[in-house]
């Protein structure tokens, strides 16, 4: 096994909901409810997962935007689970992150020079010259022109703002960028630049990416591995053509068949469709928190929580399923 | 091109809008037919006039910002653009309904869903209140909201996402339309939702034989349910015909460009994809000739002067590029 750039272990991240007069902590929102994955160098790990699945909860106590309620996150063998601001601030400059709106997550009234800039100057890096140069070979690595450092954000359309806020993202050449669906607002011409542009990134710099979204086509394209989240919990990780070919959890089935293909001759195929909507994660259904909507739960499903299980992959990447029954090849479109 | 003959004619359609740089047309000379019983598609990225088309057809346009300058929308042999307003209030809702991208903002956040839905049934059927009350929850129930009886009472604000734009479609079909235009009508949702909306949308037409106008950005959702399709770029229609036509052999550049540069289940995995260099020009500063000539492989200085007309490839498979035969010959 290579050497892992990133482990979680059991990683909880539990918001208290409040209520009543007094405001006290009366539930408890399970948004990422016991995840244990690791993400190797250079190694891209697409996680996907449906709006309130607790992807991008994960992807922010993967920076420390948020620290963990119970369970560990190592990064390059060093756990970072709970340690202070300060100990962090080193830690920040190999590990970094895209946001899916460049328009909120840039500050307006800061020139693009500026905003890229920024970093050196937090962590005391280079002189000023040094700085404005190294702004420009940054503006040019992400395919934006020199002239682009004194304008302001507004100046420039979605997709350049996203090639901005790849700039900030790598000028300090972190290790792990977490991709938080850096494409997702993007129209279909842009987003494919978008994608080109990180794939040649993590060629040139050795980038390890951590890639959420929602959109499966898309993470398969990029990832070398995926991870399937529903409500808080994995449901299946493994090689991403793998996954993609042989999905073996009944969750990601249906996943994969709800995407509707750019082909009209696949029009009639079977669709699973799944019935109703996600639960919620303040109060999730016990046993396989996907039962109330598996087209193949039995009555073990409703009690006994199955755990991540090895799996036969075909691609002798480790493949893992957290579903109790195993559902072969063939019935993918009949099972029931 | 469509079935059962056509119900709604674009001619031509041009809207402005006034702006401090002047008069901007966001939709400029963009003509297509719905047959009755046909789902069309209108696709296209952000800023290509899709919902401006859209909006124009019913006259809900932003006044008085945006006009419609020129050409005709004939519904039903009646000519809606040039229709006294009073005329739209008695077709919108009932001849033709509209369902929009974000039900949490379409919807009145301090009415109960029962009450909007049955507003229509009021304006356009003059029903007794049990009555239209009693249809009310025989809608919930098609459009597969469970317990409607007790639903048709509850707020906005009770319901998932999905179940807002189910009564969305309740709302749109209460009055049975001949034409409902969908604005990105799953573009909000997620995956397994989109699937539960669509599949509901197409029984529905299945059903009552409506017809779709359905305007997305998404080509995998125009694939899954549309007859015809319109490719709009940039104010205008680049290319439009069946949906095999479209997906199968595509002849306008832009069109090519687009269906190449979306990941598929058989794009090898970490290829680098094929891109449409470039964006979409600002309707402030729109190219002379043909508009996606700065960005298209192919253009030469006949296509950076004059607009190519459009032309037709046979069957009704419309495109408007001036090299598009030149390139079907060399490929």
């Amino acid at each position: 096994m290579n050497e892992a750039l990133l482990e979680l272990d059991g990683l909880k991240v539990y918001f208290p909901v409040k209520g009543g007069v007094l405001l006290r902590a009366r539930a408890e929102n399970k948004a990422v409810d016991g995840v244990s994955i690791r993400i190797e160098k250079g190694e891209t790990l697409g996680l996907v997962g449906e709006s309130g699945c607790g992807k991008s909860t994960l992807g922010k106590a993967v920076v420390r935007l948020l620290e963990p309620t119970a369970g560990k996150v190592r990064f390059d063998g060093r756990d970072i689970s709970h340690i202070s601001r300060r100990q962090m601030k080193p830690i920040r400059r190999d590990v970094q992150m895209i946001f899916q709106d460049p328009a909120e997550s840039l500050n307006s009234r800061h020139t693009v020079g500026s905003l890229i800039g920024e970093a050196f100057e937090i962590h005391g890096i280079g002189e000023p010259d040094w700085r404005k140069r190294r702004v420009v070979e940054l503006l040019e690595q992400v395919g934006l022109p020199a002239a682009a450092a004194d304008k302001f954000p507004f100046e420039f359309s979605g997709g350049q703002r996203q090639r901005i806020g790849i700039a900030r993202a790598i000028a300090l050449e972190p290790k792990l960028v977490v991709c938080d669906e850096p494409v997702s607002a993007l129209d279909v011409s842009i987003q494919s630049q978008i994608l080109n542009l990180l794939l040649d990134l993590q060629e040139q710099m050795g980038l390890s990416y951590l890639f959420i979204a929602h959109d499966l086509a898309v993470v398969k394209h990029i990832s070398d591995r995926i991870a399937i989240m529903y409500l808080g919990q994995l449901m299946e990780v493994g090689g991403a053509d793998e996954v993609y070919a042989h999905p073996k959890h009944p969750y990601t089935r249906a996943l994969i068949a709800a995407i509707p293909e750019p082909d009209p001759s696949r029009r009639h195929r079977a669709k699973e469709v799944l019935e109703g909507d996600v639960p919620s994660p303040i109060n999730p259904p016990s046993g396989c928190v996907f039962h109330t909507r598996c087209p193949s739960a039995a009555r073990r499903c409703e009690t006994d929580k199955p755990l991540l299980r090895d799996v036969i992959a075909s691609d002798r990447v480790a493949h893992q399923v957290a579903c109790h029954f195993d559902l072969q090849a063939g019935q993918r479109e009949s099972v029931r | 091109m469509s079935r059962g003959g056509s119900l709604l004619r674009v001619e031509n359609l041009v809207t402005a809008f006034d702006t401090e740089a002047g008069e901007v047309r966001a939709v400029d000379g963009v003509s297509f037919s719905v047959g009755r019983g046909e789902t069309l598609g209108i696709v296209g990225e952000s800023g290509c006039g899709k919902t401006v088309t859209a909006l124009s057809i019913v006259r809900l346009l932003p006044r008085p910002a945006a006009s419609i300058l020129g050409g005709s929308v004939i519904f039903e042999d009646e000519d809606l653009a040039a229709a006294p307003i009073d005329r739209l209030h008695a077709i919108r809702g009932d001849r033709i309904s509209m369902i929009f991208q974000e039900p949490m903002t379409a919807l009145n956040p301090v009415h109960r869903i029962g009450r909007q839905i049955m507003e229509s049934l009021r304006l356009h059927r003059n029903l007794a209140d049990t009555e239209a009350l009693q249809l009310t929850i025989e809608m919930l129930d098609k459009v597969g909201i469970p317990s409607p009886e007790v639903r048709v009472s509850e707020y906005p604000h009770q319901l998932s996402g999905g179940m807002r734009q189910r009564v969305m479609i309740a709302m749109a079909l209460i009055c049975d339309p001949t034409l409902i235009i969908a604005d990105e009508p799953t573009t909000a949702l997620d995956v397994t939702i989109q699937a539960q909306i669509l599949e509901l949308l197409q029984k529905m037409q299945d059903d009552s034989g409506t017809s779709i106008i359905m305007i997305t950005h998404d080509l995998g959702v125009i694939a899954e349910t549309c007859d015809n399709v319109v490719v709009m770029y940039a104010g205008r229609v680049a290319e439009q015909g069946s949906v095999e036509d479209i997906f199968n052999s595509p002849r306008h550049p832009y069109t090519k460009g687009l269906l190449a540069s979306i990941p598929r289940l058989t794009t090898p995995r970490k290829s680098r994809l094929t891109t449409i260099e470039g964006m979409v020009p600002a309707l402030t500063d729109m190219p002379d000739g043909c508009r996606f000539n700065n960005r298209c492989p192919h253009a030469d200085e006949h296509c950076a002067t004059v607009y190519p007309e459009i032309d037709d490839a046979g069957d009704g498979h419309l495109v408007a590029c001036h090299k598009w035969q030149r390139l079907e010959h060399a490929s």
